[in-house]
């Protein structure tokens, strides 16, 4: 009996849990499928109105941001993952003096506030003739992007026995060959893992996104989204902000559960040692 | 023939990792270092793009300027307040689903897949959602709270003076939660079973085994984990300024230094403005690591 | 000529001294095994020779030529790691040969290696497999091909059969001894398995905190340890060593008290003076009655166990030192019996207050007298 009832109420806080976790995009989906006045209604299984999709598909702004999004995110990924495993190859299977202080002070940046270095940044990129440019976005990303992915990249590396290295050096490796012919393959599901992090941190960043970027043929996808406002004053927008929210969230979501684990792995090897 | 190669190989050996480590330090540098000090730098000027005036130096002018600033106290409580309420809630929730999937054999996967949902859709999305259902008159919130007769008319919960912050709060706890579950789950996963049989040898019962043994072994990666949300939740921007605008009510320190920057142009002033938000940063995190002891680097 | 030399071989990590002055000759051609305690230095000492660690003093002559400074593939050795470190990415035919393409060996030259190498090791069939869906058995074996195919002058080995089962540690046990004798090249091996070292080794090299305590041949390091670490490292169970003390030197007899009874030994080495602490060492398995002059040690049964084709008995004697005696088939006592064992006093070692052993090469009993009779017959 009292099993009984432990069991029922486990399964109804799950329920709970899963409902509220999924609803608010079960919402937003259905909100994306109305438009008109069937916006207005509270209405959980509406017919299907693709009007918002084909609203936004036909709006060139809205294709371009998801287009700026994707080479920023992309770009960002790659560089950030080329320098990591340098980096990490240093930092995790080298012994020299300052490594603790270089450690200390990536971690120390992947802290921080990135509301700290806006002036300062905008003068660095004014200077290199990178404002309102995707440029600005790819390299003021790196801010949060490089020292996730070399800190990522370094407990990972870390990970693998040092005898293999030995073998290599014996069998005459240098230590650039070292680099990409035995550790870049071992590490290509690290790299998977945390470069799908590192995208999705780039795809979803706002603050520099909105500050760097000034014209709509820029602008990344997030930014876009904050300022889509209706034709006049009084029409709200959001029929459209829902359809663009579902287009630009579904292939994340795809991505997270097609690579659940490694995305875990990644998460945790920052944090649980 | 086997060369002799001793003075070049240990001069090599030494700048080997330094010539690996180097683009990414200059990259590094480039981004946080050298703004950073520009920061500071600037925070000394008076520096306005709005009066046309050279840069002068001005001291800490800026900074006097600021602890007279009723409006930047302001977004220190929105702040502090955020970052307290929001780091507290997501990790209670966090620990409690986290044990309930850990618990879990049927579904577990099925449960943490669910998880990564709200964790991967991007802040400036889900601010838009939870900014729709929490519309005041179309919201699907009030709907339904007016239709179960909690309340009579739609309430304005994203632009109300107490309802604002609770909203934004409740989006926070509700996006970021997952990722707290998920980094407990994993710390879960490391802590030997055999201990809790051992424990129910012993005759523990299940609070017992919580906090004498789940809690403790999971206190380094709860740890790392709230220290990581807390610098977030501080340093919090997007979900304040796309949910209630730049609502005095629910301005926090980024959404004002931001504001000094760029919607005023008053560099100088946004500079100190931001470096005081750094400091309060490091501040927070120093005194955090100090108390919990936590080594995030190890040897 | 792959002889191999080190003279004065320091290392320290820091200010941490791990090898204190390693005076060392390997001729060309020897199996040489390297044993002591773990944390003694063995594995450092074989990285320092293969190149992996720099030294920080001293000498290593490969073939007559100093190579202290000489990359680790440059010296023409070849490794064979405990945990293997086999490239998981690779299959087995590139795990071979990756090395090879680094030497700029022309690519036929390494196909006929490779594959020589794999019909020695019986490897043909697993060629194109990558090393996770290999047995244990045949990671081992890929490891030692990829050290065959560099036809090095030294093969160094650190622990290779640790991590496979018992009975295909005593199979690749054999194959190596097969091989060393097929190459005829120098071998260095480093174990704490003193079955690997007595059965593989020309001539083993006793470590302990970094120092050497003995080199010899398997049977020189059973019969004459030169000191007491060398004497309870080899063998096993540990040799017995009982604290004892001199009453007198008489007529060619040493007369000493151990666990409060008399024995006398034989004894012509160099004067001891009456009251000197000495100790006594006996393997257990030497506690066989003799027909000579014999020692005799009484004492009360602890524990005897049965082992079948053996049995041991742990004796404690009047002072509380425990002994050890083993006999071969059953012997039938139990706890609390008095037991009188007795070993032929030429099996009996001596060893003085510094740990050096006082008499020569001493011998085990009747087994000896018993193998003359064979051959006799
Ligand atoms: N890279 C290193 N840094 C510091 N100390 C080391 C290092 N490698 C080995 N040591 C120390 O040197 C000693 C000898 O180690 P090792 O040669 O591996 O012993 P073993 O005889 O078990 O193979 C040990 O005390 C070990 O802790
Ligand atoms: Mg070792």
């Amino acid at each position: 009996m009292k099993r009984l009832a432990k069991t029922v109420a486990l399964t109804l806080l799950k329920i709970v849990v899963v409902f509220y976790t999924i609803f608010p995009f079960y919402w937003a989906i259905v909100s994306s499928f109305k438009s008109g006045a069937a916006l207005f209604s509270v209405d959980f299984f509406p017919a299907i109105d693709l009007t918002n999709y084909r609203d936004l598909l036909t709006n060139g702004n809205f294709l371009r941001n998801i287009l700026n999004s994707a080479i920023v995110a992309v770009s960002v990924v790659t560089l950030s993952l080329i320098f990591a495993i340098t980096s990490a190859y240093a930092l995790g299977k080298m012994k020299f003096r300052g490594r603790g202080i270089v450690l200390a002070g990536i971690l120390g940046a992947s802290m921080f506030p990135q509301i700290v270095v806006l002036s300062g940044l905008f003068g660095t990129i004014r200077w290199l003739g990178l404002y309102n440019s995707l440029g600005s976005l790819v390299l003021s990303y790196m801010i949060f992007s490089l020292p996730f992915t070399v800190w990522v990249m370094t407990s990972f590396i870390r990970q693998i026995p040092a005898e293999l290295e030995d073998a290599a050096r014996m069998d005459g490796c240098s230590t650039w060959a070292m680099i990409w012919q035995i550790y870049f393959p071992l590490l290509a599901p690290a790299l998977a893992s945390t470069g799908l992090l590192a995208f999705i941190a780039s795809w979803n960043e706002f603050l520099f996104a909105l500050t760097f970027t000034l014209s709509d043929t820029v602008r990344t996808v997030p930014v876009g989204l904050a300022l889509i406002s209706g034709s006049s004053r009084f029409e709200l927008p959001f029929g459209t902000i829902m359809a663009a929210s579902v287009i630009v969230t579904v292939p994340l979501i795809l991505l997270v559960l097609i690579f659940q684990r490694r995305i875990v792995s990644g998460l945790t090897a920052g944090a649980v040692k | 023939m086997m060369a002799e190669t001793a003075p070049q190989s240990s001069w090599v050996k030494r700048i080997e990792p330094w010539l690996l480590l180097a683009p990414m330090l200059i990259v590094l540098a480039t981004v946080t270092a050298w703004p950073l000090a520009r920061t500071a730098y600037l925070s000394f000027m008076h520096a306005s793009l709005d009066d046309g005036d050279l840069p002068r130096f001005i001291g800490f002018g800026n900074y006097l300027a600021l602890m007279k600033d009723g409006d930047w106290w302001h977004a220190v409580r929105n702040t502090a307040f955020f970052a307290v309420i929001s780091v507290t809630l997501e990790t209670l929730a966090g620990v409690a689903i986290a044990l309930l999937i850990d618990s879990q054999i049927k579904g577990r996967g099925a449960l943490r897949a669910v998880m990564l949902i709200p964790w991967a859709i991007p802040t400036v999305v889900s601010a838009q959602m939870w900014q729709w259902m929490l519309h005041d008159q179309y919201g699907v919130v009030n709907a339904l709270l007016i239709k179960l007769g909690f309340i009579s008319h739609g309430i304005a919960w994203t632009a109300g003076a107490g309802t604002a912050m609770a909203a934004i709060i409740a989006v926070d706890v509700w996006q970021t939660t997952p990722f707290m579950v998920l980094l407990i789950l994993a710390g879960l996963q490391i802590i030997p079973r055999d201990l809790y049989e051992a424990a129910k040898v012993d005759g523990a019962p299940g609070w017992a085994q919580f906090f004498y043994i789940t809690l403790p072994l999971l206190w380094p990666t709860l740890a790392v984990a709230i220290l990581f949300r807390l610098l977030d939740a501080v340093r919090m921007f997007d979900l304040a300024y796309v949910l209630s605008s730049k609502s005095r009510e629910t301005a926090t320190i980024s959404i004002y230094a931001r504001q000094q920057l760029v919607d005023f142009q008053d560099v100088g002033y946004g500079s100190a403005v931001a470096m005081l938000v750094f400091l309060m940063i490091s501040l927070v995190a120093a005194v955090y690591i100090q108390v919990t002891k936590i080594r995030l680097i190890s040897e | 000529m792959a002889d191999l030399s080190l003279s004065n071989v320091r290392k320290a990590f820091g200010a941490f001294n791990v090898l204190h002055g390693i005076d060392l000759k390997i001729e060309d051609g020897e199996f040489v095994v390297f044993v002591g305690p773990s944390g003694c230095g063995k594995s450092t000492l074989l990285r320092a020779i293969a190149g992996l660690e720099d030294i920080s003093g001293g000498d290593i002559r490969i073939g007559g030529e100093i190579v202290n400074h000489v990359p680790p593939a440059e010296r023409q050795i070849a490794m064979v790691f405990q945990s293997y470190a086999l490239y998981p990415h690779m299959d087995v035919y590139t795990n071979m040969a990756f090395g090879l393409k680094f030497a700029k060996i022309p690519k036929d030259e390494i196909d006929r290696r490779v594959r020589k190498a794999a019909s020695i090791l019986k490897l043909d069939a697993v060629l194109d497999r990558k090393p996770g869906a290999l047995s244990g058995g045949q990671r081992q074996r890929v490891a030692i091909g990829r050290a065959i195919v560099r036809q090095p002058k030294v093969f160094l080995f650190d622990e290779p059969l640790s991590n496979l089962d018992a009975a295909l540690r005593v199979n690749t046990r054999i194959e190596i001894a097969k091989l060393h004798r097929e190459l005829g090249a120098t071998m260095i091996y480093v174990t704490h398995d003193q079955v690997e070292a007595m059965t593989l080794a020309d001539k083993i090299v006793v470590l302990n905190a970094g120092r050497i305590e003995q080199v010899g041949t398997p049977l020189d390091l059973y019969h004459a340890p030169a000191n007491l670490f060398v004497a309870g490292f080899i063998g096993s169970p540990a040799m017995n060593l009982m604290e004892a003390r001199v009453i007198a030197l008489e007529n060619g007899h040493l007369k000493l008290s151990v666990g409060e009874q008399h024995i006398s030994l034989p004894y012509s080495g160099a004067p001891v003076a009456p009251g000197a602490t000495v100790t006594v060492g006996i393997r257990p398995e030497h506690w066989i009655p003799g027909d000579g002059p014999s020692v005799k040690i009484e004492g009360t049964v602890d524990l005897v166990e049965h082992l079948g084709e053996t049995s041991i008995v742990y004796l404690r004697l009047a002072d509380g030192q425990m002994i050890t005696v083993r006999y071969p088939g059953d012997i039938f006592c139990t706890a609390g019996d008095r037991f009188v064992a007795d070993a032929p006093a030429a099996a009996v070692h001596l060893f003085d207050a510094a740990g050096q052993a006082m008499l020569g090469r001493r011998s085990g009993p009747a087994y000896g007298i018993l193998g003359q009779e064979f051959r006799a017959r």
